[in-house]
């Protein structure tokens, strides 16, 4: 009853504040909403034009020095040299692309290199996120000297271990196992296998990055997920596997993107452990100029670099593609965002 | 019976924690292969004097902590070279990770043609790589156009008429401390490095952006939180343990790429002198670390873990 009083009472002070003739308060009411519609409408305006200036700004600066490399593997001899040619060719050509396939041989070592560095992206996923995995969630003694460890393997400087791991694949052995069956210790060097036993025991190309990057994310995650899973009777692998590991999605897809890429471009790994030229790309992009000189008798540098242009512009090709297909990956892990599993 | 209770339960720990550690077992054995030789090995050279036998091998001499002596008190660059290495390194780190959060926030939205602009901020990583950087290296050299690199944006200043000094010089005059108006002047002028220095990190807080739970946000704009409100009270903290993997790897690239490791490279494999190269490599690792140690520790206090 009293609530009703208050009601009451207090309407004569509204009446002071809106104007009487209701049709008035009616047109008020709706002004209000219409402007501030019209002023959101100009704030996401601004603010998308703000992006797109931003973007693009930054876009220029990295895109800059690659489209000035995909415009000079056009250029002929005669543009090269023409001071009035600035980007667009006058006599644009396909003989740079032509040569730069023939010399790397592209079509059949890009397949390989492909390959190799697919596959040893799968196991650095799997290896990296199962060791971050268990750095994340579970204690056991010695556990934060490991992780310092793990940190030393992110920081030191790779030509400090060249030396001993050069020794360790010359002759490799475990425990003179193999020196016992055939005799001698096989030389590993020449071949791709080095890389993918250090791969496999999560000591690969910055792996230690990788096992970073996945304890983060693990330890993002609710631990609800986990107790849920063991309630309902899922083992510990079973629960990685199933559960974990698809929750952590976006930090799977980030590690095989960073995996692939370095992969594909190691120069470091490839040279120490001797690794052939018709498996990886990163090697003969090196040599190209020199080859494409040698072989066609082009002395000049100038000229020279137009290959290389074209060289490069191949190389990078397979890995934008790759990125674009597995980005969409991305954006579904938005979709379904949240806990899954 | 309260005693067995108690011991029952320390096995179950004791279990889990042995499961927890078949996880690690394989990058304990690698660690430990491939690794751990080489760190005792370095150290041991750090310790002694090295001289290549000429028919392959080596012998060691023992000569102490000589070799630390000399890289601090005799060697002509190195400890300049390790400052303005440690210097560009604490610089570039906050900057590199501020910039590469807002991109990232930027990129993080939908709109048209964000598969295209993604695949652009993408480049640099695939740029700065090993193979593509040794083939660009030529190219940068007699690359005419376009912003290759800080000298070539020097020359564009010049050319283009706009002084840096200039603007140092007005700044100043407005009463701005001079220490902040040259790490700006500074930044600016180093925007295309820091640019493509950030490929990595964009990605990395694309990935922490799209972890979050959309229902955090839902949740947030249903309090009726503003836009500023929502990005520190839900996207911040949760990107949080993100910003840590971003400095850790910020760091170790600055380092990577420093000038130290360069030196320390070339007094390895020029002047030969492996002792003193390896003195290098752990002074400049340690140090490393220590920062790395630091940071990390000043972020996590301020970090949210689930456990």
């Amino acid at each position: 009853m009293d609530k009703v009083a208050d009601a009451t009472k207090k309407k004569p002070e509204n009446d002071e504040l809106v104007p009487v003739n209701p049709k008035g308060f009616h047109l008020k009411k709706m002004d209000v909403n219409t402007k501030s519609k019209i002023t959101e409408g100009f704030k996401g305006f601004f603010l998308g034009l703000f992006r797109w200036i931003v973007l693009i700004g930054i876009a220029y600066v990295i895109l800059g020095p690659v489209l000035g490399i995909l415009a000079r593997s056009f250029f002929s001899d005669a543009d090269n040299y023409n001071t009035m040619v600035y980007m667009i060719p006058q006599n644009p050509t396909m003989e740079r692309y032509e040569i730069a396939w023939k010399t790397l041989n592209y079509a059949s070592t890009s397949v390989s290199t492909i390959i190799y560095s697919i596959t040893l992206m799968i196991i650095q996923v799997l290896m990296c996120s199962m060791v971050g995995y268990g750095f994340a969630r579970y204690d056991f003694p010695l556990k934060k000297v490991m992780f310092a460890f793990v940190v030393v393997m992110i920081v030191i400087p790779t030509h400090t271990i060249m030396l001993p791991l050069y020794m360790t694949f010359a002759n490799f052995d475990i425990f003179g196992i193999f020196g016992l069956i055939m005799g001698s210790s096989p030389n590993l060097l020449g071949t791709v296998w080095p890389m993918y036993i250090m791969t496999f025991f999560a000591c690969g190309l910055r792996s230690g990055l990788y096992i970073y990057i996945f304890n983060q994310f693990f330890r993002g995650l609710p631990k609800e997920i986990e107790e849920a899973a063991y309630v309902d009777g899922c083992g510990v692998w079973h629960t990685y596997f199933r559960i974990m590991l698809r929750n952590a999605t976006p930090a799977a897809i980030t590690v095989a993107i960073f995996s692939l890429v370095w992969q594909y471009n190691d120069t470091f790994y490839a040279k120490l452990f001797n690794i052939s030229d018709s498996v990886l790309l990163s090697k003969r992009i090196a040599t190209l100029g020199s080859t494409v000189g040698n072989v066609y008798r082009i002395y000049d540098p100038n000229i020279l670099q137009l290959y290389m242009d074209a060289g490069i512009i191949l190389v990078m090709l397979p890995l934008v593609i790759i990125y674009v297909l597995l980005q969409k990956q991305f954006i579904e892990g938005v979709e379904r965002s949240g806990i899954v599993g | 019976m309260g005693e067995k209770k108690k011991k029952t339960k320390l096995t179950l720990s004791r279990k889990r924690s042995m499961k927890g550690f078949l996880f690690i077992v394989p990058w304990l054995i690698g660690f430990l292969w491939f690794y751990l030789r080489s760190l005792i090995m370095t150290f041991q050279f750090s310790l002694s004097d090295l001289t290549v036998a000429p028919g392959g091998g080596y012998t060691l001499d023992f000569v102490g902590l000589d070799n630390f002596l000399y890289a601090f008190r005799a060697h002509g660059s190195f400890k300049q070279v390790l400052t303005t290495s440690v210097g560009d390194m604490l610089i570039d780190v906050p900057l590199i990770t501020f910039f590469s959060l807002m991109v990232a926030m930027l990129l993080n939205r939908k709109f048209k043609g964000r598969t295209l602009m993604r695949a652009i901020f993408f480049l640099p990583v695939i740029l700065n790589s090993e193979a593509i950087l040794a083939a660009m290296k030529v190219s940068a050299s007699m690359m005419m156009g376009g912003l290759s690199s800080a000298g070539a944006e020097v020359a564009e200043s010049v050319s283009s008429g706009v002084s840096v000094q200039y603007y140092v010089q007005m700044f100043s005059n407005l009463g701005l401390p001079m220490g902040l108006v040259e790490y700006v002047v500074g930044a600016v002028g180093r925007i295309s490095d820091i640019i493509n220095a950030s490929g990595v990190q964009i990605i990395i807080f694309i990935a922490a952006l799209q972890s979050i739970p959309s229902s955090m946000y839902e949740v947030a704009k249903i309090e009726g939180a503003t836009a500023y409100e929502t990005f520190w009270k839900v996207t911040f903290p949760m990107v949080m343990p993100h910003i840590i993997t971003v400095v850790v790897y910020t760091v170790v690239d600055s380092f990577v790429n420093s000038d130290v490791v360069t030196l320390a490279y070339n007094t390895a494999f020029s002047e030969k002198n492996y002792g003193l190269s390896s003195t290098m490599s752990i002074i400049s690792t340690v140090i490393t670390c220590g920062i790395l140690a630091i940071v990390v520790r000043f972020i996590q206090k301020r970090t949210f873990y689930y456990n």
